[in-house]
């Protein structure tokens, strides 16, 4: 997901064309406060006229205990962008005043089936402790992501390359959002010139759980991607576990082996999960099984 | 008379005679009886044991009996750094002479200094394959006597072949020479690598003076011109400006739209069919161009590919490239970084090509003729796949044609690439301001919103779009641009020609009127 900040229009015209998942149009933190007006509302007209093609897009508002996050929610909602991002969400009772405006809002506008979803950002020390709530307190959140910068900031240590300070918080949000089949994202790596410390961190984050990353400068897309995207022999691996396992399913057969290694629903399930990433289409195989 | 783009051809033009209008690619050379060579080598002579040392270069071109009316050429390998030419024409305008072809490889910023020559009719007549700058303005306004030529690299080596360009006096600078004029660009404190645009001026030059700030023993070991086609040569302090003439290594772009299009573009020729083992590359020297190599160099790594040889223009990203063992050697015609220059010394398989050899679409070994893959620039792209690389937004001279169109027309895939739109400006129009190199010899432009393949080319369409490339119409893309830049008003051009575009079979493939005001 890579952010960009609301009040920069030639960033925010260009933001499809980059081959990332989702965009982050920000009003928050990458707004002057006293840009905080104009952002809002080249991002009202930006959503309204610029081609993102493929590209999710998310609006990060500014929190509601701001002077500027509920006129964000009243600019941004009614345009129904994929995603609203809400910071630094502390308690349950947080979501709930949001949500409550956010539904408020909806209904002003006559919006029945509403399709935005929510993402909360935990970034400080008490939305840590408090994820495992925050993560289940509202249907429409389906993602929840970690905010790094600020996060180190409010436990008062300094945010190093090996990611030490905020490890257990990572690993905490990423338990909270797995347990509620929620989207795991992970928070922004600073140097842009520093390609393998990007892959590294990547490699990581990908290794305890997490489904993407942050990015501050497009020219970090590729790199992300490579780390998440399944090698081809991964791939080729898991079509065969779930063509092996529509064969058997369709035998009455649940568990079974490849080259003398059990293959049961949790081998099935990460063969899934490798297709999604890969794109493939399940149903596809399923045909392909059956003819 | 109509070219085959349908421009509007003057069939006589005062200053060059009767003008061919541009027919297709290859129709003209192949179909058309050769062209005569008009151009035979000056029998010279030198007493033995004599020396061809002057004391400097007025003294050399005192030599050469200047005269009104001549043509004087030169090599643009010092680039933005070149100190030998604004000299040579001060000394020429000094001793009173007028009425001169210039004729360069190409001019750089290095030659705004030539505008009050043009403005008071020292030089008359000016051969270039660019033309940038404040030099490039005034003859957009119609300051220069005679329309401009803007050739292509190999048309230049055909144009000096068939006498459109009959040089009388070659004022050649060297980064290293010894006394007889045996000289070389590929060390010296100014060195500058290849020194291949420079051959076909001392091969065929009434006279020729080699000039350098490096004096070398005798004999000047490797040299790239050789002794026999020299007149006289001169030390001078200095050949003009080391920081500009080539300087550290080349670095890719990190401006991420580049990035963005070269990607894209290493992706088209991924799913070419041509990305194989033995495969040949050339790629321009800057922006997104220069940063396929750096995809391309990850993919050849990735899939083991292992090419044949590079041409051109060449990086330091090159080199490593050839260092790598991606590529078996590179043919160097033009070297653009210091760390070119000891690779064309030291490395047997870093070959320095005279432009002849690189592009000359009238002998049997033109390096383009053998291309697999070309990424190209542009300023401007059309729906017809027409690129243009000489004029810009206000219809004024402000680039070069180079080899663009030359290797465009020798490469099995030719890819353009290009941000879709400039600023406020789109880039791909129904029709660009100067046809530079024809769309049939395009046939992928790459954009960021998209790539366009050339209808000509329906299975390269096909398999890139197999292999989940975003192919989309050219005429689709520019309709989505149009509609987020509006299409702006087209600049009102007078009705003097001010420069010829010369494609390179010698043919005229579009003109260049005059704009009024640029300042």
């Amino acid at each position: 997901m890579l952010y960009i900040p609301g009040n920069n229009p030639a960033m925010i015209q260009q933001s499809g064309v980059y081959g990332c998942d989702a965009v982050l149009l920000d009003l928050e933190d990458a707004v002057a406060l006293n840009q905080k007006d104009a952002a809002r509302i080249l991002v009202r007209n930006m959503l309204q006229t610029v081609e993102f093609y493929d590209t999710e897009v998310c609006v990060r508002v500014n929190n509601m205990h701001t002077p500027f996050g509920l006129a964000d929610l009243e600019e941004i909602v009614p345009l129904q962008p994929d995603n609203i991002r809400f910071p630094k969400t502390e308690t349950v009772q947080d979501v709930k005043d949001f949500m409550k405006e956010v539904r408020r809002i909806e209904k002003k506008h006559g919006i029945k089936n509403p399709t935005m979803t929510i993402h909360v950002m935990i970034e400080t020390a008490k939305g840590v402790a408090n994820v495992y709530d925050i993560a289940n307190a509202d249907s429409r959140i389906d993602a929840i992501t970690i905010g790094g910068q600020d996060l180190t900031a409010d436990m008062g240590i300094v945010k190093t390359p090996d990611g030490v300070g905020i490890d257990y918080a990572r690993k905490r949000i990423v338990m909270a959002g797995k347990a509620y089949g929620l989207d795991v994202l992970d928070t922004v790596f600073a140097d842009v010139n520093d390609e393998e410390g990007l892959r590294e961190e990547t490699e990581y984050i990908k290794k305890i759980g997490f489904a993407g990353k942050a990015l501050i400068n497009p020219r970090q897309v590729d790199v992300v991607h490579e780390v998440f995207n399944p090698t081809e022999n991964e791939v080729r691996k898991a079509y065969r576990v779930y063509s092996e396992f529509i064969r058997n399913k369709n035998a009455g057969i649940g568990v079974f082996a490849i080259d003398g290694k059990m293959v049961d629903a949790p081998v099935v399930q990460r063969a899934i999960t490798v297709l999604e990433y890969a794109n493939i289409d399940l149903k596809e195989i399923e045909k392909s099984v059956a003819s | 008379m109509k070219n085959a783009l349908g421009v509007e051809i003057p069939e006589y033009i005062e200053g060059f005679g009767e003008l061919k209008p541009f027919r297709g690619v290859w129709k003209s050379i192949i179909e058309d009886e050769a062209p005569a060579t008009n151009i035979s080598r000056t029998l010279k002579a030198k007493k033995p044991h004599t020396s061809k040392l002057c004391d400097n270069l007025e003294a050399a071109i005192k030599k050469c009996n200047p005269f009104d009316g001549m043509t004087v050429t030169f090599h643009h390998h010092l680039r933005g750094g070149d100190g030998v030419l604004m000299q040579t024409i001060k000394i020429l305008d000094e001793m009173g002479i007028k009425d001169i072809t210039l004729a360069s490889s190409s001019l750089t910023s290095a030659h705004d200094g030539l505008v009050p020559y043009v403005e008071k009719g020292m030089i008359t007549k000016i051969f270039s394959s660019g033309i940038r700058g404040r030099l490039g303005e005034i003859i957009s306004m119609g300051k220069l006597k005679y329309p401009a030529i803007i050739h292509s690299h190999g048309g230049r080596v055909r144009d000096f072949l068939t006498g459109r360009i009959k040089p009388d006096l070659s004022v050649l600078a060297a980064s290293a020479a010894d006394e007889e004029g045996n000289a070389t660009g590929s060390h010296g404190p100014s060195a500058f690598g290849s020194m291949g645009y420079a051959d076909i001026d001392a091969r065929y030059s009434k006279n020729v003076i080699i000039v350098t700030d490096n004096l070398v023993d005798y004999p000047c070991v490797p040299s790239t011109v050789r002794q026999h086609f020299i007149d006289y040569v001169v030390k001078v302090d200095s050949i003009g400006d080391a920081s500009k003439i080539a300087s550290g290594t080349t670095r890719i772009t990190t401006s991420p739209m580049d990035l963005r299009i070269a990607r894209i573009a290493a992706n088209v020729i991924e799913h070419s069919g041509l990305f194989k083992d033995g495969m040949s590359f050339q790629v321009g020297a800057g922006g997104a161009s220069l940063a396929v190599a750096k995809f391309l160099r990850e993919d050849m790594k990735r899939k083991d590919i292992k090419g044949s040889f590079m041409i051109g223009g060449v990086t330091s990203y090159g080199v490593d490239m050839l260092n790598e063992g991606l590529f078996q050697a590179i043919f160097d015609v033009q070297s653009f970084d210091a760390a070119v220059s000891s690779s064309v010394l030291n490395n047997p398989n870093h070959i320095e090509i005279t432009c002849d050899q690189y592009a000359n679409p009238n002998n049997c070994g033109s390096m383009t003729n053998k291309l697999d893959v070309v990424v190209l620039g542009a300023l401007e792209v059309d729906v017809d796949f027409n690129v243009n690389v000489i004029t810009g937004s206000s219809g004024e001279i402000r680039g070069a044609s180079g080899g663009h169109s030359d290797t465009a027309s020798g490469a099995n895939l030719t890819v353009v690439v290009c941000p879709s739109f400039r600023g406020r400006l789109p880039i791909v129009k129904d029709r660009v301001h100067t046809v530079v190199t024809p769309g049939e010899s395009v046939d992928v432009i790459v954009t960021e919103r998209g790539v366009c393949v050339n209808p000509s080319k329906p299975n390269l369409a096909a398999a890139l779009i197999k292999a989940g490339v975003k192919v989309v119409d050219i005429k689709d893309l520019k309709e989505k641009v149009d509609a987020m830049t509006g299409i702006p008003a087209e600049k009102e051009l007078g009705d003097k020609i001010v420069a010829l575009v010369e494609y390179r079979d010698g043919t005229i493939i579009d003109v260049i009127y005059n704009v009024e005001n640029l300042s």
